[in-house]
């Protein structure tokens, strides 16, 4: 029950650190001055949430490592994000995908989380919802006016969606950590979630005059620890300073 | 309505300045006023958002989550304020896209010490502690500069800089504290942002040009040399405080003016950056040109749905 | 550029219940909805606001400051309307 409730946090905890990381990329170099400080907003609230959830898989494992140990010395299959938020930025509709199907997944999904039997999670999941919903507006939006935009804009969005939906159903991904918790009223069965999912996914991608790809190919594996390419190079950069000067403050 | 002549105008205008009452957008203001207010504002704008550059280098490389976070919220800061100065600057009917484009030909400067690089972790110490302790120097009279919206302007930012100095600040001190390396690596910032840092309030008085008639029109309120005095004097005592030595052989303090002396800036250097010829500064400009270009699409997307959306409502 | 740039709105803010809404500064945006976030976004990161106006720049008509010996001077004469104008006995207290 402990390794499973620190795989569990750490899997919602990866999640918002990786595309925290991811996000925080864009800062100075967004579209327009308004939209660059929107997403580091929304990149600043992913890694409080890391932040929390990572202290409490710390305290949870209770092996003397911090939250920082956790967010920096791990090894690439130790953590555990889906592989959708750990894909690179692109161009903006690519971003803006990335976040809005995350977006739509996290939002019942913290919503289902705050009622969790584990209190400390519950406590993270009611804060975070907030944000999230601020997420979900913003990045849901922003599909809509790209979509029924410009030709170049929806097509740039209908692009986006054909490389990033394949990830979609990872968001879903349950294993024997999630029933093991779910028996005990801890985590949540996230097959109950879709209908929510699809329901507010088919209402943004109507009015944005989108479709999802014909293709129902799906891919994962980032649940249990094995990624992209991409995400390698993402440690390297996020890790180098832990990594390269170990046991230090700063 | 009242007819005025431009001798009654103009003479209202300096009664004002005289008294220290705001000038206010509406108000009448003579044209060489509008254009040095453009010109140093719209400058102060351009340094705010390409500020943003250096240390956003450091974001996706900072050692823990709390730095990660400390970072990512000052680097937005600088972006909300160029957004309070660009916003003050198009009360003057200037335009900000326009002003942008200037920056991005080269017409319009932005502060140089952006333009030297940020090499290590504690470069985010140094600029923190020097760069925007520098910058809040200059501001901090601006609060009372003689335009309304600059004005208030300065006040929300001088009010939000106070952190960003101090998280630079700590975040030497954390090094000194440190190892070997970390300290070597804290000293060596200082090493390099200090004299750029000196630079920053600009030519030494005897060659600026704008110097006077700013302070007539109380838009600036001191000379480059005082704000510079100021910040030695200010700045020496804090890198002696946690065991940092100011890269200057010739500095001492002088009882006798109450000030540091200090050796001679190198205004080579200094002119040769504000040309175009520092480290970075093709850089920076590719960068900023860069996410404008990449931006334009999204832009005109919002553009392109609003007006749909305008459209559909209206029939 | 090609294309038009975004609008500029004017940002008014409501600090605390029961305070009105003040003007803070401006924002860019393409349409009303973008406005209120963007304006959340950039004026309110520490907690400066509970509520946001938006209105479009080009929308306002302000007053000219020249006429502003005929608009407000006329008010500054009437001191009547000032109840400190009129003398009540000490005893009565407050009125
Ligand atoms: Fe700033
Ligand atoms: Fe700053």
């Amino acid at each position: 029950m402990k390794n499973s409730l620190f795989t569990y946090t750490l899997r919602i905890a990866d999640d918002s650190l990786i595309l925290g990381q991811r996000l925080s990329e864009w800062c100075g170099h967004g579209p327009i001055i308004e939209e660059d400080i929107a997403l580091t907003n929304i990149a600043l609230d992913l890694i409080g949430q890391a932040t929390s959830l990572l202290e409490y898989a710390a305290q949870v494992e209770g092996k003397g490592r911090n939250a920082d140990d956790l967010a920096f010395l791990r090894f690439e299959n130790q953590y555990f994000n889906t592989q959708l938020v750990e894909q690179k930025n692109g161009d903006f509709a690519v971003t803006m995908v990335r976040q809005w199907i995350f977006d739509t997944f996290r939002l019942p999904f913290y919503e289902a989380l705050q009622h969790s039997a584990d209190k400390q999670l519950a406590a993270i999941a009611e804060k975070s919802l907030k944000e999230t919903k601020y997420h979900w507006k913003h990045s849901s939006e922003w599909i809509i006016r790209m979509g029924d935009g410009t030709e170049e804009s929806a097509k740039r969005v209908n692009d986006a969606l054909q490389l990033l939906w394949k990830f979609s159903d990872e968001l879903f991904f349950m294993d024997d950590v999630d029933r093991e918790l779910m028996s005990q009223g801890i985590a949540i069965d996230l097959e109950s979630l879709r209908p929510a999912f699809n329901e507010r996914i088919q209402f943004v991608l109507q009015q944005a005059t989108l479709q999802l790809p014909d293709s129902k190919w799906k891919l994962n594996g980032g649940r249990v620890g094995r990624h992209t390419e991409h995400f390698g190079h993402l440690l390297a950069e996020m890790q180098y300073m832990q990594r390269a000067y170990p046991n230090m403050e700063w | 309505m009242k007819e005025h002549n431009l001798a009654d105008l103009e003479a209202a205008f300096n009664e004002k300045l005289k008294q220290d009452i705001r000038i206010e957008p509406k108000d009448w203001m003579p044209d060489a006023y509008r254009k040095t207010l453009i010109r140093q504002i719209s400058q102060h704008a351009h340094s705010e958002i390409v500020g943003m550059l250096p240390e956003g280098n450091w974001i996706t490389r900072a050692p823990n989550l709390r730095r990660k976070a400390v970072l990512l919220a000052k680097v937005q800061d600088e972006a909300g304020h160029g957004q309070y100065l660009y916003s003050a600057m198009e009360t003057l009917g200037a335009s900000r896209e326009e002003s942008i484009d200037d920056m991005h030909t080269g017409k319009a400067k932005y502060s140089s010490i952006f333009n030297y690089p940020t090499l290590t972790w504690a470069d985010m110490g140094a600029v923190g502690w020097l760069v925007d302790g520098a910058a809040i120097m200059n501001q901090v009279p601006l609060c009372r500069t003689s335009y309304g919206p600059y004005a208030r302007a300065m006040v929300r930012i001088c009010k939000e800089e106070s952190f960003h100095q101090r998280q630079g600040y700590e975040i030497m001190c954390t090094l000194m504290k440190g190892s070997e390396e970390q300290k070597a690596m804290a000293q060596d910032a200082l090493n390099r942002f200090w004299w750029p840092a000196l630079m920053m309030f600009g030519p030494s008085d005897a060659d600026s040009t704008h110097t006077q008639q700013s302070i007539d029109w109380k838009i600036k309120r001191h000379t480059n040399d005082e704000l510079r005095q100021m910040f030695v004097d200010a700045t020496v005592p804090q890198a002696e405080l946690i065991g940092l030595t100011i890269p200057d052989k010739d500095l001492k303090w002088n009882e006798e003016r109450g000030h540091y002396d200090f050796g001679e800036i190198n205004w080579d250097e200094f002119w040769q950056v504000v040309s175009g010829n520092g480290p970075c500064n093709a850089e920076r400009i590719a960068t900023r040109l860069k996410a404008k270009e990449d931006g334009m699409w999204v832009r005109e997307a919002a553009m392109a749905h609003a007006e749909k959306k305008k459209a559909k409502k209206a029939s | 550029m090609a294309g038009k740039d975004w609008p500029l709105w004017e940002v008014f803010i409501r600090s605390k219940v029961g305070l009105n809404h003040k003007h803070v500064g401006s924002i860019h945006a393409a349409d009303a909805e973008m406005a209120v976030e963007n304006a959340r976004d950039v004026y309110t990161r520490r907690s400066e606001g509970i509520s946001i106006w938006v209105v479009e720049s080009s929308q306002i008509f302000a007053s000219d400051p020249a006429d502003s010996d005929a608009l407000f001077e006329p008010a500054n004469t009437k001191i009547y309307r000032h109840p400190t104008f009129y003398e009540v006995p000490d005893g009565v207290g407050h009125m």
